[in-house]
């Protein structure tokens, strides 16, 4: 059975359908890499997965022994939390906030996965400093340890690199690569079609067309080969 | 100095005065920090003109007890903008200021035509800036504002990191599978309380400056959320003490002189905070 599966999903808000006859599937260990133009419903697609909007047709099933809040999401940050006084150790460990349930605190076990999740990300060092002082890419570390705290089997990222640097982009990549290494599903929306390439074993290509299946199957089709083309084209120019 | 000190406090309405002082100074920053940082600043001030407006009605009706119509007025208004904060045709800020300032001029309305006492400029006034000589207070008023205040304190102490969770992050926290409209709708219910609670002690347009400045204060020197909380608290407390010992030995009204205080501490936080920064 595989982890997710959609069918016939219908998105969209306020009677305007954004995207129709959805169909894909999520194996567990697999890297799907979602793309598309801005406006195609990427995001809303996510927010349909996470559970934070209701589709206007079809379904989503989990599978494989997946709950619905055991995915880690590592949102695109907001304005609040650029200045938001907060320690990284206490950010990460909100990430163990939906093992609490009615628990009013965490227990020791959730502190020592916050602590390991800081120690996987490369932040030990920084674990008691304030987040709003850290880098872009310093911060993108944190809130993935939070959303690992909140997952051991899935991870759903927004735009992960948006305003980082090409260096620290490089870092970020290669981070999430080692967490797919480690076994850990990755679902990534992304606007860079070339490191989608690299990385993933699988596309997702919303849009006026939908195109899902293997990386090498999106880059032998003619619907691939056309906005790799495109892409190119607008780099040249 | 002290003795003058001394003597005021041999009369029960100062103690009175000073313990609810204390208290609503806890509450109210306790929940301020939140509120600064989830952008909602403006919710207290809206609230209390909105307890005003209430209050109004109390006053017109001629009720011995004014919570009894105060507490859900103040209430139910504070869940709707909250409501009408995430989804609303009306803008977050906007709504705020049309209730707040729609409010307030049914309460003066309300007050002057109907009014029974002889001199309404100070009703009026009073109800606004606080009562001028915090004779007012009963040993009631005091009871109910700690039993109040326990119960606030409690609720943020058993919330505290489901309030962290939902105010760093409402998606996350959405995703993860944590309440966010149940939270929220306990930190307006909260709120609401808070601010009724402060409107006698430093009157309806003062409360908001008793959330705000201690949090923005605490966050001109603290870096993380809950030393951020308590150094509010802190600031919060002693700030309010302060301005109630100053204005029963200067005899200025306790509502402004607190404040006063809280802007000081400010500045005061805020050079401090540049200063360690460098």
């Amino acid at each position: 059975m595989s982890m997710i599966e959609v069918n016939d999903l219908r998105l969209g808000y306020e009677n305007r359908v954004i995207i129709e006859q959805l169909n894909f599937t999520v194996q567990t260990g697999d890297y799907l890499c979602i793309v598309g133009e801005n406006g195609s419903g990427k995001s809303t697609l996510m927010k349909t997965l996470l559970g934070l909007q209701k589709p206007m047709g079809g379904s989503i099933v989990f599978g494989d022994g997946l709950k619905k809040n055991e995915i880690g999401y590592l949102p695109q940050q907001t304005a609040v939390q650029r200045d938001f006084p907060a320690s990284v150790r206490e950010i990460v460990l909100s990430g163990c906030q939906a093992r609490c349930g009615w628990r009013p605190f965490y227990n020791k076990a959730e502190k020592q996965l916050a602590e390991k999740n800081i120690e996987r990300m490369g932040m030990t060092a920084y674990a008691g400093r304030c987040y709003r002082e850290l880098s872009g890419g310093q911060q993108q570390r944190v809130l993935l340890a939070r959303a690992l705290c909140a997952t051991q089997k899935i991870l759903l990222l927004d735009e992960p690199v948006a305003g980082l640097d090409p260096k620290v982009t490089a870092e970020m990549y290669e981070l999430i690569d080692s967490l797919h290494q480690e076994g850990i599903t990755i679902i990534m929306i992304s606007h860079d079609i070339k490191a989608a390439l690299c990385y993933a074993d699988h596309i997702l290509h919303i849009g006026r067309r939908i195109f899902f299946g293997t990386k090498e199957d999106y880059q032998n089709s003619d619907f691939g080969r056309l906005f790799l083309w495109q892409e190119d084209g607008d780099k040249d120019v | 100095m002290f003795e003058t000190l001394w003597e005021y406090l041999q009369y029960p309405f100062v103690r009175y005065a000073l313990i609810v002082g204390v208290l609503v100074a806890l509450c109210s920053s306790l929940l301020g920090v939140t509120l600064v940082l989830k952008r909602f600043s403006f919710i207290g001030d809206g609230l209390s003109h909105v307890a005003f407006g209430a209050m109004a009605i109390a006053a017109v009706l001629n009720l011995t007890n004014e919570l009894l119509i105060v507490m859900p007025i103040t209430v139910i208004s504070a869940v709707l903008l909250l409501r009408t904060g995430q989804n609303a045709k009306i803008k977050g800020d906007a709504a705020i200021a049309m209730i707040s300032v729609g409010a307030l001029a049914f309460g003066y309305l309300l007050m002057n035509v109907f009014s029974t006492s002889s001199h309404l400029s100070g009703d009026v006034c009073s109800t606004l800036f606080g009562s001028t000589s915090m004779v007012t207070l009963t040993l009631t008023d005091v009871w109910i504002c700690t039993v109040i205040s326990v119960i606030v304190v409690a609720v943020f102490l058993l919330f505290y990191n489901k309030i962290f969770a939902v105010t760093f992050d409402e998606g996350f926290a959405l995703a993860s599978g944590t309440g966010v409209k149940r939270y929220n709708l306990l930190l307006a219910i909260v709120i609401a309380v808070v601010i009724v609670m402060s409107m006698k002690l430093v009157g309806s347009l003062m409360i908001s400056a008793l959330v705000i400045f201690p949090a923005v204060s605490a966050m001109r020197l603290f870096k993380s959320f809950r030393s951020v909380t308590v150094c509010s608290v802190v600031l919060s407390v002693t700030c309010a003490l302060a301005g109630m010992v100053i204005s029963i030995l200067a005899g200025t009204p306790v509502g402004p002189t607190i404040v006063g205080v809280n802007v000081a501490v400010f500045f005061l936080c805020a050079g401090l905070g540049a200063l360690l920064r460098r």
